[in-house]
């Protein structure tokens, strides 16, 4: 862009700047003696203007995102093209020179890297080389299948003459049809990421697009130089060339990459001293990557991706967390910039009349040829893939691989490139290619989300109206997953082991730090046996003490009570509050109103209902996992969802393993186990205050979403509706509640502590214990209780954590101070730590 | 992999258990070469040890009451024939006029019947053919996150059978359970692509 901004000045001077011009005429530094001011545009010139685009780029997005309607309906590429062609527009209209152009320069060197090595860090790598074989397939045979059937059908219809008179040969067409051949990835994936399909095919498309780079770069090279040699002297040698040349550039390119993600994780293991620079090593050296292999005339975007793709496990588990975030937000920042100034500026550059060459047939020949040729070519293919694959690819997915073919930035700086004195019809390629881009980017992709939706690809679901469906629905997925597991036929195993076995005798060794080493993916493997050890020893010990009576414990019981009864307070005392607004405040309503407000608890309870079970039910995997976006960065719930899951696995089957040894009643010890674990999570649940949910979360969740102002006026009447309905069974639950409370000597206490300084919303603050609500908090317990390899006995071990929470309260009681504290600070984890460690010492 | 069909006489049966799970014979061959693997110790049979040893069960809510799944009546060891019955659930529905099939033949094990009267099994332990309030409550308990309190769980349990209970005995009977379910595409939902 920097290249073309001279002339662009002025019209920024007319937009922006009224009274530039006349100063730019005397340049400044002129010897007019000292000046205090001077104005020194042409010293910030360039890097100002970017600035300036990149600026109005970020903002157009923040502009589009203020509607969800319309980003749901149109693609953000689409829109982004469409605001480049009006400020291409307005550049025009001030200038009449097309000053800002998409360069290739730019766009190979500053605006692709960072997009294709995001995509390969986040690649999700099981799914995509599980899939490889058919990824190379649509991207080699698929590739030079379009260029080559596009291209000899455009030349065929030239030699019919149908368009006119053209000053080109077939090899022309040839070098044209292999740059337009190429599925672009900025494009799919635009567009594929907010059409959600399913996995497989995402990453086969994706996969496409990343990998057909070798072939049109080998294509266009070859063909370029076909061109330029002139076609009587294209020999058979310089076809088994080219060929040649396809394989070293393809497997070079990846060399290139392997190489350096190899020294890049072997430079993050001793990056320990220098934390602050490690996030620099990933982007310099990936960069370099692509550097280098296009300085080897290799493919850059092969290398890049495969630096990425290869150095991802080990980077990731040698820098630090903190270097990990900041890797991760500014890949994402770099790519998603970097797309949407793609998007922009090809828009932008379409305004050029000069580059306008118009042939209809030529035009619509193309468009037809490549959906036509694609098409077909997909068929073909998707046939004999179907024949080995394990998994189908169905019509329906052939249809969206057909349709997600998307052209793309690559294509145009490709025809960009091109040499007018060789090839002599450039303009006419690229508005073709022009119009190509626009008609996939801002058409298909308009179009591909009412087409997948109508075609019910099998999308992850949104919504399901029932509770039960909802239950099990998900039910099934979890169940399909572990037959999934059992039948254990996912891809290509015996490949897959013997790779995980190199690399972790060899390669993690070496690449990787040695606490990353032990703590890393072998806990789950390592765990089953330890466990079984841990349960061994633990009753053998119960056998040498000659009972489980240490199990069994009265104080331990006695813990469990306590823990479970807990947060109940929170429920007594917020009846007592209702109860007493009510009396405040019962007069005035209009019975209208009140049946309407019942009708909304109803639904509101139902709201909660669904709401809850949306939002925590765990996710299937297929859900979860490999999903790779450019523009969000999902937290890595998986891993959590896996620990929780994982901890509770084992727990149960150390408890039936002991069962099974000593004959013990092993629901009555699960389902206590159980109690005490939720009990001890719901302190640190995020849901609103913690309370019951039925009634208060109701009432609640009403309240705020209403915005009642007058909360005390409103509930009153409120509370009494419920009475009525749902009434004696909550009563049933105070008073069980109450009687449940008070041996724990918590509610008489509680009570009057509480009510006064929290009238209506306060009881969280104040009522739950020092741990404050949080959701975050649940992983520190849980580490906590994960013992690594010589931890205690994993149930003795968990017992005390528990027994430690369960002192919390009273301690917090007997601790004023304490209590304060908690309330005053805003919760964050900084505050575990000193807790954690005070009640340590409690139960022991 | 029609190219292993030389290990086909490896399979004790095979003809028998084709006939009866309808899987093709390379899938049946697939699934003893995984069969063998799970099996550590080349016992002939899977202890339900072999099966947890399995990681992404342990991060699966259900995985457990799957594993108990293959070991029906307090077995503890399952065979090759058994193993395939319980995938054979999971096999895609062929389109297939029912009108066609044999009447007094059973049903064949991946209808859709009894698809969801396997899932209904992992629901129902005590084997009463309800799903009681409890088993609910349990179940829920294994699929939902830790953020969400006790109580909700309940509530939600009760919700969940009372939507389903139609004859107000406060359980969910296997007839009840189809019910609730017969909008969902069982078939499709219960169907691995690669079981074929």
């Amino acid at each position: 862009m920097s290249r073309h901004t001279g002339p662009l000045w002025a019209v920024l001077a007319a937009l922006v700047l009224p009274r530039a011009g006349a100063i730019e005429e005397e340049p400044s530094g002129a010897s007019q003696g000292f000046q205090i001011v001077t104005f020194k545009w042409h010293h910030v010139q360039d890097p100002y203007i970017i600035m300036l685009w990149i600026l109005v780029a970020s903002l157009a997005k923040i502009v589009f995102h203020l509607s969800h309607k319309v980003t749901r309906i149109v693609p953000e590429s689409a829109l982004l093209i469409m605001l480049g062609l009006v400020l291409g527009g307005i550049v025009w209209a001030a200038d009449h020179i097309a000053s800002f152009t998409l360069t290739p320069t730019v766009f190979f060197y500053y605006l692709l890297p960072p997009i294709v090595l995001d995509a390969g860090y986040f690649m999700p790598n099981r799914l995509f080389f599980g899939n490889l074989g058919t990824i190379l397939l649509y991207a080699v045979i698929g590739t030079v299948w379009n260029a080559a059937t596009t291209g000899l059908s455009l030349y065929g219809v030239f030699c019919s003459g149908l368009m006119g008179d053209l000053q080109s040969g077939l090899l022309d067409f040839l070098l044209f049809g292999s740059l337009i051949a190429a599925v672009d990835p900025v494009a799919v994936l635009a567009v594929f990421e907010e059409v959600h399909v399913n996995e497989v095919l995402f990453i086969i498309v994706f996969g496409e697009s990343l990998l057909n780079d070798a072939v049109t770069v080998v294509l266009y090279s070859v063909f370029e130089s076909f061109v330029t040699l002139g076609g009587d002297k294209v020999t058979g040698v310089d076809c088994v060339k080219g060929i040649v040349s396809f394989f070293v550039v393809s497997l070079g390119g990846t060399l290139v990459g392997v190489v350096f993600a190899f020294l890049l994780s072997l430079v993050t293991r001793f990056t320990k001293h220098v934390r602050i620079i490690e996030p620099g090593f990933v982007f310099v050296i990936s960069y370099l990557s692509y550097l280098t292999s296009e300085m080897l005339s290799l493919s850059a975007i092969l290398a890049i991706t495969f630096c990425g793709i290869c150095c991802q496990k080990y980077v990731k588990a040698n820098i630090s967390e903190q270097s990990a975030t900041t890797v991760r937000y500014t890949m994402k920042m770099l790519a998603s910039g970097a797309e949407t100034i793609i998007f922009m500026f090809l828009g932008i550059s379409a305004v050029d009349p000069l580059i306008w060459t118009w042939n209809t047939a030529f035009v619509l020949l193309t468009l037809l040829f490549i959906s036509v040729y694609r098409t077909i070519g997909v068929i073909l293919q998707t046939w004999i893939l179907n024949r080995y694959r394990m998994v189908q690819l169905e019509p329906i997915d052939q249809v969206v691989m057909c349709y997600g073919g998307l052209r793309g930035a690559v294509a145009y700086a490709l025809v960009v490139l091109l040499d007018k004195k060789k090839v002599k019809e450039k303009n006419l390629f690229v508005s073709t290619t022009l119009i190509v881009v626009f008609f996939t980017v801002i058409f298909q992709g308009l179009t591909i989300k009412p087409l997948v939706q109508w075609l019910k690809v099998k999308r992850s679901e949104q919504k399901e109206p029932k509770l039960n469906e909802k239950l099990h629905g998900r039910a099934f997925d979890h169940i399909l997953s572990a037959i999934e597991d059992i039948s254990g036929q996912i891809g290509h195993n015996y490949l897959r082991d013997k790779w995980s076995n190199f690399d972790r005798k060899v390669l993690s060794k070496v690449l990787m730090r040695r606490s990353a080493q032990k703590s890393r993916d072998r806990i789950l493997n390592v765990f089953h046996e330890l466990n079984l050890k841990d349960a061994i020893s633990y009753v053998a010990e119960g056998e040498r003490r000659g009972s489980l009576a240490f199990i069994r414990s009265p104080s331990t019981d006695n813990m469990v009570n306590v823990d479970f009864s807990t947060p109940r307070p929170s429920t007594v005392e917020a009846s007592v509050s209702y109860l007493l607004r009510e009396n405040v405040s019962a007069v005035c309503l209009d019975m209208q109103s009140l049946e309407q407000r019942r009708r909304s608890i109803r639904d509101t309870e139902d709201m909660v209902t669904h709401h809850t079970l949306q939002q925590y039910l765990y996710k299937p995997r297929q859900e979860y996992k490999h999903i790779y976006s450019r523009h969000k960065l999902t937290p890595n719930e998986a891993e959590k969802q896996d620990k929780e899951i994982f901890h509770r696995t084992m727990r149960k089957r150390l408890e039936s393993f002991k069962s099974a040894k000593l004959g013990m009643n092993q629901n009555k010890k699960a389902a206590k186990l159980y109690k005490r674990e939720r009990a001890q999570k719901r302190r640190n649940s995020s849901i609103p205050n913690g309370k019951l949910p039925m009634e208060s979360l109701a009432h609640n969740f009403a309240i705020k979403e209403k915005e009642f102002e007058l909360l005390d006026a409103e509930e009153a009447p409120d509370y009494e509706v419920e009475e009525t309905s749902g009434g004696i069974e909550f009563l049933a639950n105070v008073t069980k509640d109450t009687a449940s409370d008070s041996p724990a000597g918590d509610t008489g206490s509680d009570t009057p502590l509480t009510r006064p300084s929290s009238p209506r919303r306060g009881p969280p603050a104040v009522l739950q214990p020092p741990h404050p609500a949080m959701s975050p908090p649940a992983s520190p317990a849980q580490s906590s209780r994960m013992p690594g390899p010589g931890a205690h006995a994993r149930s003795a071990a968990a017992r005390r954590v528990h027994s430690r929470r369960s002192f919390q309260r009273p301690r917090a009681r007997r601790r004023p101070e304490l209590r304060k504290l908690a309330s005053l600070q805003p919760p964050g984890p900084a505050e575990l730590p000193p807790l954690a460690l005070e009640q340590e010492e409690t139960p022991l | 992999m029609g190219a292993r069909s030389s290990h086909a006489a490896v399979i004790p049966d095979a003809d028998g258990i084709r006939r009866e799970t309808g899987f093709s014979q390379a899938s049946l061959l697939r699934l003893h070469h995984r069969f063998r693997a799970l099996d550590g110790n080349n016992k002939g049979y899977l202890s339900r040890t072999d099966l947890q040893q399995i990681g992404a069960l342990a991060v699966n809510p259900l995985g457990d009451r799957i594993i108990d799944s293959f070991f029906p009546d307090g077995n503890q060891r399952v065979d090759f024939s058994g193993f395939v019955r319980i995938l054979a659930h999971f096999r895609p529905v062929e389109e297939e006029d029912p009108a066609m099939r044999d009447p007094k033949q059973p049903e064949p094990l991946n209808s859709r019947m009894n698809k969801l009267r396997f899932a209904f099994q992992l629901y129902d332990l005590d084997r009463d053919g309800k799903i009681s309030r409890h088993e609910m409550l349990q179940v829920l308990r294994l699929m939902v996150g830790v953020q969400v309190t006790e109580e909700q769980l309940e509530s939600i349990a009760d919700r969940t059978v009372q939507e389903a209970d139609e004859d107000g005995d406060g359980a969910v009977s296997f007839l009840e359970f189809t019910k609730s379910l017969e909008k969902m595409n069982v078939e499709q939902k219960m169907s691995i692509r690669i079981l074929k």
